[in-house]
């Protein structure tokens, strides 16, 4: 769509402003739905990690099971941890009483995350958590700055931390030599800030301190996204599958209408 | 403007109302499709409908299981038979329609038997009249009744007057046909009944 | 040649009830012997594309009705039920969504055919007066519909259309709590919201797309020739160029159903979201009054009249430049019904009216067009001035016409269809 949009935009010389836009640009990301391993480790590290806080409430464990090849046995087993049955909502287990007041606001539903902020947010953002003891849980998120939440892969991923990269010969004709940032004018409080300059950062992870590997791990944050973007309409492939039947049937239908109207018409002059 | 079509025409011309008429019927029942599912139990019925597990360690004999659970939104009458109870049943009896459980759509095949249960001692019934879909009431007791000078313990269906005894079999002569229905149940342990499944599988 | 027993039952039958309701006579009227110019083109399909439609939308929205709950607690989760667990749900509701973009899809075509061929001209005012009808009916339709999925866009878009009665002077604000019946979008104002989508506003669609065919009928269709069938009628009184619309014009709008289902149908089951323009992406999630969506733009089809309300920046005469943008979209939205009499051409069809005329009509589709996009996005001063200018176009085309009419140098119609 974007595409479209952004076409339509320079044609007409102006450019929509999207205040949507993230502090970063987004890594491409294409969720693959017929990737059903894929789909089950999404799975698995969502009922793992993930939702305990966060509740995918309208969607069901059977049907997931059953649209990922999961046989029931296995899920209840090793993927439900509330006690539910297999034709259960996924809930989360933590009262959304305690919620508010460990995180100032019960943890966002992610059953549609997916269609509200697409499949490449998800991803990127999973990429994304970087050390700052300025924030309650010590980590912030380069996708969604200020973010309410801990870093739950951080046992997975490492410890990452945001670095300068070399500096650029354009930051050196800027007169900011290492490009890290601006000290902005005193505040109201009297002091002077130092705004780090984003664009000019990078992510790196403690070596060592990780289960995974930066590939293992890129691997994680694909399946969890790639789940999720299965969520977030659980019927799309089904639909698609409908699809082609009708459009085929459709052109059949098609050629004998043509037929059956170029007959009568033979009649008109 | 228009003539008459010649004959070789008229022909081609039903050939090809045929063809699309066909077609088109073939396209309107795919369309009906979606519309007639819409109405099948959705995944939320289904799993309401999920099987029940009841507990059953408060039952004694001679008693109904209190509160009433439910299978699928139904009531299910759980009842405690007493040694007489079962003495009882399973003598000949006369006045049943069907004694032998000889309609096999009413209750599983384990269910076949005098007390149509897997245990003398418990009977599992869903708690809904054959006759229009009444819940009977339980009267254990074999005493003398208003509706039966004669009772011997069942239950009375306060709509039509209908009579069941302590294996739910239904009385000659009154308005319902059928026996009431046993559920597939089984058992998990001696205190603990899964409804809803014939075997323990879930 | 002797008739068959069940061709003499079938003629028996219709004799019955022909005696009890005139069966044949209605058949005759409106399709064996209702005679249609033979020279429709592609503009003509998209009346009988709207019926098709009006169909679907009823069809799929009873079944709709079925499964959703019109509360704001359940309002969310019941499309969401609808979605996940009822059987063929997601499909029943893309259909639904997709049909009323489909719906107005066809009928701006079916309403640039009457601006281009002259077709709200005499004899067919009141055909055209039902239509401007049908076109408010539906866009009501429309923006109750919308709210129904309780969802953030859903809430803030009709949060700020109701709003703009707000800007009605003195009785504004009271007439904001009365429609919302609330102090703010709610509950409250989900139920009659639902109440007005589902049952009022149906009646009054099927009401007047009946009196609109009716009256259609009793006047005849007009054509791209914009010349008159009537008046030349050969010695049985059927009109030279005219066909009978069975089976003539049933099998000609038959192929084009299936080419409208085709492509309707491949953007139901692959692109129901249309990319954001036909399901916005803000609306998957839970309405929310304390949140806001970052842009909140109408669906497409508002997106016209959304701009020229945003394009009245400057106060006025005292009254605020809210409340003259409100006046401008309802201008915008009612001008089309003043066409029959600003249009003093000789001629109906602009394959016969002048060069400023033809201007003008393609300077209204770009402006219309261009506004159109323009209220997808955010404004910004650029964007509020070409919104400015295309509005004046967009008026110019309607409050002038009367003069360019009548001074252009028009060619002269042909006795017959060409």
């Amino acid at each position: 769509m974007s595409g479209t949009r952004v076409l339509l935009a320079a044609m007409l010389l102006i450019w929509p402003a999207h205040a949507a836009t993230p502090a970063i640009e987004l890594e491409p990301m294409q969720p693959n739905l017929d990737d059903k391993p894929s789909l089950q480790r999404g799975m698995r590290l969502y009922m793992n990690y993930c939702i305990g806080c966060h509740s995918l409430k309208f969607q069901r464990y059977e049907r997931s099971a059953d649209d990922l090849g999961i046989p029931h046995r296995v899920a209840l087993d090793n993927l439900i941890f509330t006690g539910q049955a297999i034709g259960g909502l996924m809930e989360t287990a933590i009262p959304q009483e305690s919620a508010k007041n460990w995180f100032g606001g019960p943890p966002p539903d992610l059953t549609m995350v997916d269609k509200v902020r697409g499949t490449a947010w998800v991803y990127n953002m999973l990429k994304s958590f970087y050390l700052d003891p300025t924030r309650p849980f010590g980590v912030n998120n380069r996708v969604f700055e200020g973010i309410g939440m801990p870093h739950v892969l951080i046992g997975l991923q490492g410890v990452p931390e945001l670095k300068n990269k070399r500096p650029k010969a354009l930051d050196l004709l800027a007169g900011d030599p290492l490009g890290n940032g601006e000290l902005v004018p005193a505040g109201d409080d009297g002091r002077r800030r130092f705004v780090p300059n984003r664009d000019n950062q990078v992510l790196e992870v403690r070596p060592g301190t990780g289960a995974l590997s930066a590939e293992e791990y890129d691997q994680a944050a694909y399946d969890i996204a790639n789940f999720l973007h299965y969520v977030g309409e659980p019927g799309r492939q089904k639909r698609k599958e409908i699809g082609v039947w009708v459009l085929a049937f459709l052109v059949g239908l098609f050629i004998l209408a043509t037929l059956l109207n170029r007959e009568y018409w033979k009649d008109v002059r | 403007m228009s003539e008459e079509p010649s004959p070789a025409n008229k022909n081609r011309r039903y050939l090809l109302i045929g063809a699309t008429a066909g077609a088109t019927a073939v396209g309107v029942m795919g369309a009906a499709t979606p519309f007639v599912k819409y109405w099948t139990p959705s995944a939320k019925a289904r799993a309401a409908a999920a099987p029940t597990r009841v507990d059953i360690a408060a039952l004694r004999p001679g008693e109904i299981l209190k509160p009433t659970p439910a299978w699928r939104g139904q009531p299910l009458f759980i009842v405690g038979r007493t040694p007489a109870d079962i003495e009882r049943l399973g003598q000949e009896n006369d006045e049943l329609a069907d004694p032998a459980s000889d309609n096999l759509e009413k209750q599983p095949e384990y269910a076949r038997n005098a007390w149509r249960s897997r245990k003398p001692e418990v009977g599992i019934f869903l708690g809904i009249c054959t006759h229009l879909g009444c819940s009977p009431t339980y009267h254990g007791e074999p005493a003398a009744q208003d509706f039966d000078p004669n009772w011997q313990g069942g239950f009375y269906c306060p709509c039509h007057g209908s009579r069941f005894d302590l294996a739910g079999r239904v009385v000659k002569g009154v308005p319902a046909p059928d026996n009431l229905v046993v559920p597939p149940h089984s058992y998990l342990s001696d205190t603990e009944i899964i409804v809803g499944v014939d075997e323990e599988t879930a | 040649m002797a008739e068959s027993t069940p061709d003499r039952a079938l003629t028996r039958l219709v004799a019955w009830i022909d005696q009890r309701f005139p069966l044949t006579k209605v058949v005759e009227e409106h399709a064996t012997k209702y005679y249609a110019p033979k020279n429709f083109n592609f503009w003509y399909y998209f009346g009988v594309l709207a019926s098709v439609v009006l169909v679907l939308q009823l069809l799929t929205g009873i079944w709709l009705t079925m499964a959703y709950v019109p509360s704001g607690d359940g309002a969310f989760a019941s499309v969401e039920y609808i979605m996940r667990d009822v059987e063929y749900g997601d499909i029943i509701r893309y259909l639904h969504s997709t049909g009323a973009s489909a719906f107005f899809v066809v009928v701006y075509l079916h309403m640039f055919r009457g601006l281009a061929y002259g077709s709200y001209q005499r004899p067919r005012e009141l055909v055209w007066l039902i239509g401007i009808g049908i076109f408010l009916v539906l866009m009501a339709e429309g923006f109750f519909g919308y709210l129904l999925p309780w969802g953030n866009m859903s809430y803030w878009g009709a949060q700020v259309i109701v709003s703009l009665v707000g800007a009605i002077p003195v009785i504004g604000e009271d007439l904001m709590i009365w429609v919302r019946g609330d102090y703010l979008m709610s509950e409250i104002t989900l139920n009659r919201f639902f109440a007005l989508h589902v049952v009022a506003l149906p009646l009054a669609l099927v009401g007047l797309v009946f009196v609109h065919i009716v009256a259609l009928h009793k006047v005849g269709s007009n054509n791209p020739d914009g010349v008159e069938i009537k008046d030349n009628k050969d010695e049985n009184g059927i009109p030279v160029d005219g066909i009978p619309f069975h089976p003539y014009y049933t099998v000609h709008d038959f192929q084009a159903t299936i080419v409208f289902l085709f492509i309707f149908c491949a953007v139901v089951f692959f692109a129901p979201e249309m990319f954001g323009y036909f399901l916005e992406k803000p609306n998957f999630e839970q309405a929310n009054p304390l949140k806001t969506p970052e842009l909140i733009a109408p669906v497409w089809y508002y997106t016209p009249y959304y701009s020229m309300l945003r394009a009245s920046t400057f106060p006025l005469f005292g009254l605020q430049a809210k409340f003259w943008g409100f006046v401008v979209m309802v201008a915008a939205i009612l001008m089309p019904a003043m066409l029959p009499w600003l249009d003093r051409s000789p001629v109906r069809s602009m394959r016969y009216k002048g060069l400023a005329s033809k201007v003008m009509l393609a300077l209204l589709v770009v402006s219309f067009f261009i506004l159109g996009y323009l209220g997808t996005i955010h404004t910004t001063p650029l964007t509020t001035g070409m919104a400015q200018v295309c509005t004046m176009i967009y008026f110019a085309y309607f409050v002038l016409m009367p003069w360019y009419t009548r001074v252009e140098r028009t060619k002269t119609p042909p006795e017959r269809l060409t």
